[in-house]
């Protein structure tokens, strides 16, 4: 994961440099597009990785979350309930800014780029975790008494009868979530990291052509929620045995 | 209650056998509903006993204990001499943990009204699912087993199927195929047939009644269907307020019944005589 040391300079040089200019009016449209794609191109990059290990960590922690706040044990529940509904109840901004600034305060340092990705995961895993809760409760009560009368244990309810169905209505809501997701990592530019959010405002700052530049940022992020939708259009699809 | 009742109270040969189910003093209250009370009942190996009564008398409940799906309030159950519910510690009996449960209700077996078959699963999983995993049967051998019940229950064909593309009835049978493989010792069919369309009663009702003659298996069949009662019970209790109000073979039961209660039950049926209902 890059870290939060900015845009490569090289890059940002070459690219003004190429077209060198001291009036933001110098730079026609045309120049803008081929002047800033290159950047946009790698900042695309660092999104799709964004999207890609905080999209995964959030999963993850969907599922434990969703798990531990059905557990048999109380304490799991509240300390759980207490997790998903504070990284629920703030803003994804404010997580960020805190633990940009609290963190290494606590004598924790992590790459800003982990930061951005830990932030991500919290906040939208905690979404993902009353999907998770929700459809594992959405399974009928009859599914489970089956299990039972077939002496499976409690694990193998969960694993063999009441995920698997329960994960298919969760697809849709995680589909979802995922494009959320996507949106909200337009954010951790805020904390330095460079992704596409990060090189169009700092183009901004220096060519200006806001009209411009925020239409290609638009169409790069259409682009992402398209493979997305996709993605999961397909997994849905795959996902339907037995349904008619 | 056996060594007390002077009368027959089933047509089953018991001379001689232990019960393999006992439930002693059980009770169940849902809040301030008392559905059980203090009922004690006994299920013979090989016997095949009917349950009836109105809506509400507590029949369902009585199976779900059984099954552990429900927790008695008070009293106990044996299953095949071990306690279901309790544990001994030191002489003390102490409520049954997860554990416990999982050892002793391997010996029971149900099938529900709603077939609650696992809709992501295709018949032949369905089937073998439970063996590999809770068995631990290789997975070979339980799909002989597999083959071998649907082939009883006559849904051979349909064993690549998932359970959507079947019929109630169909449903139904590969549930009990379901239940089969297990090879329990008890099975208890909760009104196996009141969610199904008329056309499709019929051919569940033969093959219980198949399994039911050939079978050692005792079994507890909760219905409403007073003719098939009649035919494969050796016994049949009548459940009215949470009580066995009257329990006996089904020929004295159906046309000789001591209480008003049963003889007004019956009457909604049209059983008198012939064991028809309507
Ligand atoms: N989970 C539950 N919570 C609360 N009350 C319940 C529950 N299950 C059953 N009851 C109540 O217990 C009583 C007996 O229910 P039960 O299902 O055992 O009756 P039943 O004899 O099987 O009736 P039916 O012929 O309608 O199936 C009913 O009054 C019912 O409302
Ligand atoms: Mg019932």
């Amino acid at each position: 994961m890059t870290g939060g040391e900015g845009i490569p300079p090289a890059l940002w040089n070459k690219a003004t440099s190429d077209f060198p200019c001291t009036e933001r009016k110098d730079v026609i449209p045309i120049d803008v597009y081929s002047r800033v794609l290159p950047l946009l191109l790698d900042g695309f990059v660092v999104t799709i990785q964004l999207v890609i290990f905080a999209g995964f960590l959030s999963f993850v922690m969907s599922f434990v979350g969703g798990l531990a706040r059905l557990s048999r044990f109380a304490p799991v529940r509240w300390v759980a309930g207490f997790i998903i509904e504070f990284f629920r109840g703030t803003s994804l901004l404010v997580q960020l800014f805190w633990l940009y600034y609290a963190l290494p305060l606590l004598g924790v340092t992590l790459p800003t780029g982990l930061v951005g990705i830990v932030a991500l995961m919290l906040n939208y895993g905690s979404y993902g975790s009353e999907i998770v809760r929700s459809s594992i409760l959405a399974i009928p009560k009859g599914q489970t008494e089956a299990a039972i009368a077939l002496n499976m244990t409690p694990f193998q309810r969960m694993k063999s009868i009441i995920l698997p169905q329960a994960f298919r209505i969760m697809l849709p809501s995680f589909g979802n979530l995922m494009i959320e997701l996507m949106k909200g990592t337009a954010l951790v530019a805020l904390i330095t990291i460079p992704d596409m959010t990060y090189y169009i405002k700092e183009a901004r700052n220096t060519i200006g052509h806001d009209t411009q530049l925020f239409s290609m940022l638009l169409v790069a992020y259409f682009i992402i929620g398209i493979a997305l939708t996709m993605l999961f259009r397909w997994l849905e699809r795959k996902f339907s045995a037995g349904r008619v | 209650m056996t060594d007390t009742q002077e009368k027959r109270f089933t047509a089953y040969d018991i001379d001689g056998k232990e019960p393999i189910v006992k439930y002693r003093k059980i009770s169940k209250s849902f809040g301030d509903n008392e559905v059980l009370k203090e009922i004690d009942f006994d299920l013979y190996p090989g016997e095949r006993v009917a349950i009836i009564g109105p809506s509400g008398s507590g029949k369902t409940t009585m199976a779900r204990l059984l099954m552990t799906l429900e927790t008695p309030t008070a009293g106990t159950i044996e299953v095949d001499g071990r306690h279901l519910w309790h544990k001994e510690v030191n002489g003390k009996l102490v409520p049954a943990d997860e554990k416990h449960l999982h050892e002793v209700r391997g010996d029971i077996g149900m099938v529900f009204q709603h077939f609650n078959l696992f809709p992501h699963m295709t018949i032949m999983r369905n089937l073998t699912e439970a063996p590999v995993k809770v068995l631990g049967l290789p997975k070979k051998e339980a799909e002989e087993r597999a083959k071998e019940m649907l082939e009883k229950v006559g849904m051979s064909e349909k064993a690549k199927d998932y359970p959507a593309s079947l019929s109630g009835g169909q449903q139904q049978r590969v549930a009990i195929a379901r239940a089969l493989v297990m090879r329990p010792k008890v099975m208890l069919f909760d009104e196996p047939t009141s969610a199904l369309d008329p056309e499709t009663v019929g051919e569940v009702l033969n093959v219980i009644k198949d399994i039911a003659k050939q079978g050692d298996m005792s079994m507890m069949l909760i219905t409403h269907e007073m003719s098939f009662a009649r035919e494969v019970a050796d016994r049949v209790c009548f459940f009215d307020e949470g009580k066995i109000q009257e329990q006996g073979p089904p020929s004295e039961i159906f046309t000789n019944p001591e209480t008003e209660r049963l003889r007004e039950f019956l009457k909604g049926f049209n059983v008198n005589g012939n064991g028809e209902s309507q």
